[in-house]
């Protein structure tokens, strides 16, 4: 690992090892961070980015390996004891409650007393030192949590940290849940702690906002930590490579596609607020970026069409067929949507890999074995890394999960594939491969309308791309005449009509 | 296609998706899932068989084992599917006491066994499809729509009773309807079974193959175990839950049919607290209550170990009292059970 300051790292990690079984999760992580430095840790899924986590919170104990923290061992019997020596995690998910006011997330499980009593007033002026501590007075303390926006609760997460003192702050992921106007007011917070003297460890896979924020930056591959730098000497295509192991030379294949008849056509698509008098045609062997802001409405268009939001005015002509339809009509019309929520929505983590690739497309009468030998085929075509398809879809990775989200559509063997956020929160090598599987969807004369939050990959997979801003959808442009900025302004203007 | 050229990848690695760990423990959780239930029922049989030979052991204690057993079983098969699908059915033991008055007061009225019995059934079926419309319209929780039926369907029965036994005409009394649950006679041994022990283990196989071999049964799991994901897939939600709770109450309706046929008499107050051993027993027969997870063998095995816990207690001479202690701890081992399995997949 690179010593960038001869003084004593902050936290540091040396040949950190873990093992589950057979399978080695960490196979030797070198590891450092010091004080007033943000450090990246970039990898892709599986690389043991979440076993390093629960490692550092005391959640799992190391087979092998030291960690100290300010030159003293460390080594975390459970995650209260993370905490109290210093270490705080911001997860993904917020881990706050709902019902309670901002001070009482704030100073929970350390609530100031007097005697059996609980201080209110000492509370309260605790809890606005933190709020404080982090530029946003405003946010009163007594405000109930549920009334927040998830910037602001994710901020009451970092303040209950802060509160305690904390030394070393870990994000995980912290922009996935946020909006585009949030990501860099969460940035200056960052910075703005990095100058108070913490450590700051950034997990993200956005290497943007890695390049963005972070001084330095460690790679992990396969358990171990493959190398690191500091951020700017790097360029970003160099960081890919060493998170991969391989270049990534065309990430977004277009083979030549062949656009044929109109497919679906949407005219005048209002639904109860989002989105707003939405038009525009699907053709055979196109696919069809929605960029926009999270909250410009893509999401609801695209339930809209599927019929799982309401629709109040406004045309869906798929085929010979016009009008709304509930989902079964959808899917029988040949037309098949992929949610934005994997977890929640997208797939039914109880149950085996079989079972979800094969709801939409059950008769009457279920053969389990015709179900399995199926779903065997997919498995395989789409790399799906799995021991077998009676697996549960809960024990899949992310980008694997995902793979077998696409799977249903096309075992189902939709004509028209709405893709909502297709490649959320999943790895590089996942991702190329649902690239692929798009452009050779485009190449047999599919429809694909892809909405995405990730310009690069809007540009690469797409055809033609349309923005959307405030529930309104603007013309759908082709992509070489189109660039990032362009959709950028677009997507923030707020005036541009369709 | 989408075929890929698969010599031209790296294989990805076998790292952090937990696979080997998680297959080690879902075989161990499937084990113990499937025959967790089984192997205490073998070991409390065994346990009754060593302690109490010659009056637990015996060929009319095992007949009146499953007889007793039979109505909790034949309810349960339908808790079983409501279970899976997320839901929850309290008002099982007040739609078996309406299902016995109904038979009762329908032969008083003249009408022929087969004719009471299904209107019986009926009766049962109305309260699911109630249970099953209030749940998906109102969208309210099943756990208060049964609650509130639960002592609603109670007080109608006993108001449809006048608040007393109704007891049928002893000129009908000799017809099969009375007669399910009997234990036979010698010169009847060629039955094995009495009708209304081989009827639980004929739905058993039913419901078995319903709910693996028909999309209706898949559709159950895929409900209880995200409802959102079966919407996007096309599954009818709604209809679904109301067909759930249709076919669940058949067979409460079922289990009144052979209630009555035990009783002979029709009794509104019969049948108290029945739905928490129903409920019990597809738990102990490894059903999630969280829904997507559950079987019909299993909770048959819940059941048998139930009674078998309750008979061998009583052949042992045990009070009441320690009967209903050991019930629990197993009901709460079953528990146990199931967190265990959940703590593999988080």
């Amino acid at each position: 690992m690179t010593q960038v300051q001869s003084n004593i790292p902050r936290l540091q990690m040396q040949g950190v090892r873990k093992r589950f079984g057979e399978s080695i999760a960490l196979a030797g992580v070198d590891f450092a961070v010091s004080s007033g430095e943000v450090m990246a840790l970039v990898g892709e899924n599986g690389a043991g980015k979440s076993t390093l986590m629960k490692i550092l919170s005391g959640a799992y104990q190391p087979d092998e390996g030291e960690m100290w923290l300010d030159g003293k061992p460390y080594r975390p019997s459970g995650p209260h004891a993370a905490r109290s020596a210093g270490v705080a995690m911001i997860y993904q998910e917020l881990s706050l409650a709902r019902h309670l006011s901002v001070m009482e997330n704030i100073l929970l499980g350390m609530e100031p007393t007097l005697g059996p009593l609980m201080n209110w007033t000492q509370m309260r002026q605790r809890a606005a030192e933190a709020m404080a501590q982090l530029g946003r007075p405003d946010i009163r303390p007594d405000r109930p949590l549920a009334e927040l926006s998830i910037a602001e609760q994710q901020l009451v997460e970092i303040a209950r940290a802060v509160a305690v003192g904390c030394r070393v702050l870990v994000l995980d992921e912290p922009t996935s849940s946020l909006t585009l106007n949030d990501i860099p007011r969460l940035f200056d917070l960052v910075r703005r702690l990095r100058s108070q003297g913490l450590a700051i460890v950034y997990i993200s896979h956005f290497l943007e906002e890695v390049r963005e924020i972070s001084d330095r930056f460690t790679v992990l591959r396969d358990g171990q930590s493959v190398g690191g730098d500091s951020t700017p000497a790097v360029p970003t295509a160099k960081i890919i490579a060493m998170m991969v192991g391989r270049d990534v030379a065309d990430l977004y294949p277009r083979s030549p596609r062949q656009r044929g008849a109109a497919l679906l056509e949407i005219d005048g698509l209002s639904g109860d607020r989002k989105p707003i008098g939405a038009s525009f045609t699907l053709h055979h062997g196109e696919v069809l970026g929605i960029a926009g802001l999270v909250g410009a409405g893509r999401t609801e268009l695209v339930r809209s069409i599927f019929g799982l939001n309401p629709v109040r005015s406004g045309q869906i002509k798929l085929g010979h067929y016009s009008g709304a339809r509930p989902p079964a009509q959808c899917w029988r019309a040949g037309m098949g949507m992929l949610s934005e929520d994997r977890k929640v929505e997208g797939l039914a983590i109880g149950l085996s890999i079989a079972d979800n690739l094969t709801l939409t497309r059950l008769g009457p009468f279920v053969s389990p074995l015709r179900l399995l030998s199926d779903s065997r085929a997919w498995v395989r075509r789409l790399g799906i890394h799995c021991l077998s398809p009676r697996q549960r879809v809960g024990d899949l990775s992310g980008g694997n999960q995902q793979k077998v989200a696409i799977a249903r559509l096309l075992h189902h063997d939709v004509d028209v594939f709405l893709l909502d956020e297709p490649t959320r929160g999943i790895d590089i090598g996942s991702k190329a491969e649902i690239y692929r599987v798009i452009d050779e969807l485009a190449c047999r004369g599919k429809a694909v309308l892809m909405v995405s939050s990730y310009l690069p990959e809007l540009l690469g997979v797409c055809d033609q791309v349309a923005v959307m801003c405030k529930g309104r959808l603007s013309a759908p442009v082709p992509v070489d005449q189109i660039n990032e900025h362009q959709i950028m302004l677009a997507a923030t203007a707020g005036t541009e009509a369709a | 296609m989408t075929t890929r050229n698969t010599t031209s990848r790296p294989a990805l690695p076998v790292l952090d998706y937990g696979t080997e760990t998680s297959t080690h423990w879902q075989r161990v959780g499937s084990v113990l899932n499937s025959l967790g239930p089984l192997m205490a029922l073998m070991l409390v049989f065994a346990f009754f068989s060593v302690e109490r030979p010659t009056r637990f052991f015996t060929w009319p204690n095992f007949q009146i084992i499953l007889i007793h057993m039979a109505v909790v079983a034949t309810a349960a098969l339908g808790m079983t599917c409501v279970i899976v699908s997320g839901g929850i059915d309290l008002s099982v033991g007040s739609s078996i006491a309406l299902c016995t008055v109904v038979i009762a007061q329908c032969i008083i009225a003249g009408q022929s066994p087969v004719v009471s019995a299904i209107c019986g059934i009926l009766a049962c079926m109305c309260i699911g499809l109630l249970i099953g419309l209030l749940v998906t319209t109102l969208k309210l929780s099943p756990f208060i729509v049964t609650l509130g039926l639960w002592g609603a369907v109670r007080g109608f029965a006993k108001w449809c009773s006048g608040d007393t036994n109704v007891n049928p005409p002893t000129r009908v009394t000799h017809t099969w309807l009375f007669h399910l649950l009997d234990i036979l006679h010698d010169d009847q041994w060629q039955r094995i079974f009495p009708i209304g022990v081989w009827i639980m283990f004929a739905l058993t196989i039913v419901v078995g193959l319903i709910l693996r071999y028909t999309r209706f049964g898949r559709h159950v799991f895929a409900i209880g175990s995200n409802e959102q994901t079966a919407r996007l897939c096309g599954v009818r939600v709604e209809l679904g839950k109301v067909m759930i709770y249709l076919f669940a109450t058949f067979f409460v309706g079922i289990a009144g049919v052979l209630e009555f046929s035990h009783l002979r008499i029709g009794d509104p107050t019969t049948a108290d607290g029945l739905e928490l051993n129903v409920i019990a027993a597809v738990v102990i027969g490894g059903a999630s209550m969280t829904g997507g997870q559950g079987g019909v063998a299993g909770t048959l095995v819940g059941a048998m170990l139930m009674t078998v816990v309750n008979n061998g207690c009583t052949e042992m001479g045990m009070a009441t009292s320690i009967q209903q202690i050991v019930t629990g701890v197993i009901i709460v081992l079953a528990a146990v059970l199931d967190h265990f399995r959940h703590r593999r997949s988080t």
